[in-house]
């Protein structure tokens, strides 16, 4: 894998976003994307949050990933994320305390997100530090708009706001249940709706065009 | 394969499928190592994480109780901390010190412009419907009442319990919420509660707000409690806050 290929090195960030999207494709890492997509700021928190730990960790399980003995390597991955997730919490409670109790929790949990562990063993003990961190930054990336997405429709239909800024006026009733833990399987259920029916269009497109191809 | 010998040719599948044989134990110093400076990197990496955020998250923490403080208090413009001793007395305490000794009440006293005292506040927790609800809340010595309060921190159901912010009507309970003290200074002369909507009848009772009956009681026992602990001990002693 070359560095200087630069298709290669778009499709290995890609994958993240779009081919192997962790949240809407492998449905990973659920426990943070139903319980913080309650407003959009949270879940771009959260998602950058997860995708700078992601980022690291990779890294350096990559460029350990020669004197890493396979025994230990399951105790090495967890030292090294949970290292990194620590320093992103004390960063966040450096920014805003405010964001802090609002993610509460799930800052600490990103440690056990499966998302990260499973890059660590499946691709960055693998490769290389440059393409594991390409790939960690696509599968971040990835991840974070999977929760935009969740927590804009979220706090548009729940609150009637869009990044804290009021959408509708005062005669908006807000449709709280959004906001509250069922709304996050309603919203990722639409979603998964909308990519498997993309998912459907896109084949039945193809198919006669590859019947087509064969014709000729 | 050749070491094995020629009778055995029907355990040799079995041999080769073990995966001993193909992949050796990493030698137990390797492990060690790997270990070692896999800790080392990381405790240097908390390490700086630590002390590089150390000032800005002390200056957030010390911007949001004073925030919390001036909202309940709106004539302040400077905060000191102090606790209230098991004994009866106070004594103050430095600033950002989160250490509180056990036994002891912690409270803010607040200061207007010209550096008279301007209100009280201390902090209050009680179990509410999802979660401890805390809040803080402004006490005035001249009518020994409640003059406003804010949430610290809760969980509860977002368009139902967190009403407590926001309904006017709710909020209008504490802009005098009687805190009379019995005669012996030794407790609350009327306990502090949430009564059901529209059911108010005295200074000291809380007007609970209909469908969120379990947050507003958690917010009048919050009062309760934290007066409870802490005016015996402060009211004694106020002529002890002036700024010093």
């Amino acid at each position: 894998m070359t560095i200087a290929n630069t298709p290669q090195t778009w499709d290995e960030f890609m994958e993240g976003v779009w081919k192997q999207n962790p949240t809407f494709v492998m449905i990973l890492g659920m426990c943070p994307t139903l319980a913080v997509t309650v407003s959009a700021v949270n879940a771009i928190s959260m998602g950058i949050s997860t995708a700078l730990v992601l980022i690291a960790s990779c890294g350096l399980v990559s460029m350990m990933r020669n004197v890493t003995p396979k025994e230990v390597r399951i105790a090495v991955y967890i030292v090294i994320i949970a290292t990194f997730v620590t320093a992103v919490d004390y960063a966040i409670q450096a920014i805003s305390l405010a964001l802090y109790d609002a993610l509460g929790a799930f800052i600490q949990l990103i440690v056990v997100n499966c998302i990260i562990l499973g890059r660590a063993e499946a691709h960055a003990a693998k490769n290389p530090p440059m393409p594991a961190m390409i790939n960690a930054a696509g599968m971040g990336a990835g991840f974070t708009i999977g929760l935009l997405s969740l927590g804009v429709v979220r706090e548009i239909l729940g609150a009637g706001t869009l990044f804290g800024i009021g959408l509708f006026g005062a005669g908006f009733q807000p449709w709280v249940i959004m906001v509250l833990p069922p709304g996050g399987f309603f919203v990722l259920g639409a979603w998964l709706l909308f990519f498997a029916w993309l998912e459907r269009r896109k084949l039945r497109k193809a198919i006669p065009l590859a019947e087509a191809a064969q014709h000729v | 394969m050749s070491d094995q010998p020629s009778s055995d040719k029907k355990v040799i599948p079995i041999a080769v499928a073990a995966p001993d044989a193909a992949v050796p134990e990493s030698p137990t110093g390797a492990m060690i190592r790997t270990l070692g400076l896999v800790s080392a990197i990381c405790g240097l990496i908390i390490v700086g994480a630590y002390q590089g955020t150390y000032d800005a998250v002390a200056a957030n923490k010390r911007i949001a109780t004073e925030r919390a403080v001036f909202k309940v208090i709106p004539a302040a413009k400077s905060i000191a901390e102090f606790v209230a001793q098991p004994g009866g007395g106070i004594a103050k305490v430095g600033a950002g010190d989160s250490a509180v000794p056990p036994g002891t009440v912690k409270f803010f006293a607040a200061y207007d412009e010209s550096g008279k005292l301007a209100g009280i506040a201390a902090e209050g927790g009680a179990k509410g419907y999802a979660d401890t609800v805390r809040i803080m809340f402004g006490y005035q010595p001249d009518c020994q009442c409640v003059v406003g309060i804010g949430v610290v921190s809760m969980r509860e159901t977002p368009g139902i319990g967190d009403k407590i912010i926001t309904d006017k009507d709710f909020l209008a309970n504490f802009t005098a919420l009687d805190l009379k003290l019995k005669d012996d200074l030794s407790t609350l002369a009327h306990e502090v509660k949430a009564v059901k909507h529209g059911s108010k009848t005295s200074a000291w009772q809380v007007d609970a707000i209909s469908g969120a009956t379990i947050t507003s009681r958690a917010v009048g026992k919050a009062i309760n409690d934290a007066a409870q602990a802490l005016l015996p001990r402060l009211v004694p002693n106020l002529d002890k806050l002036k700024p010093s």
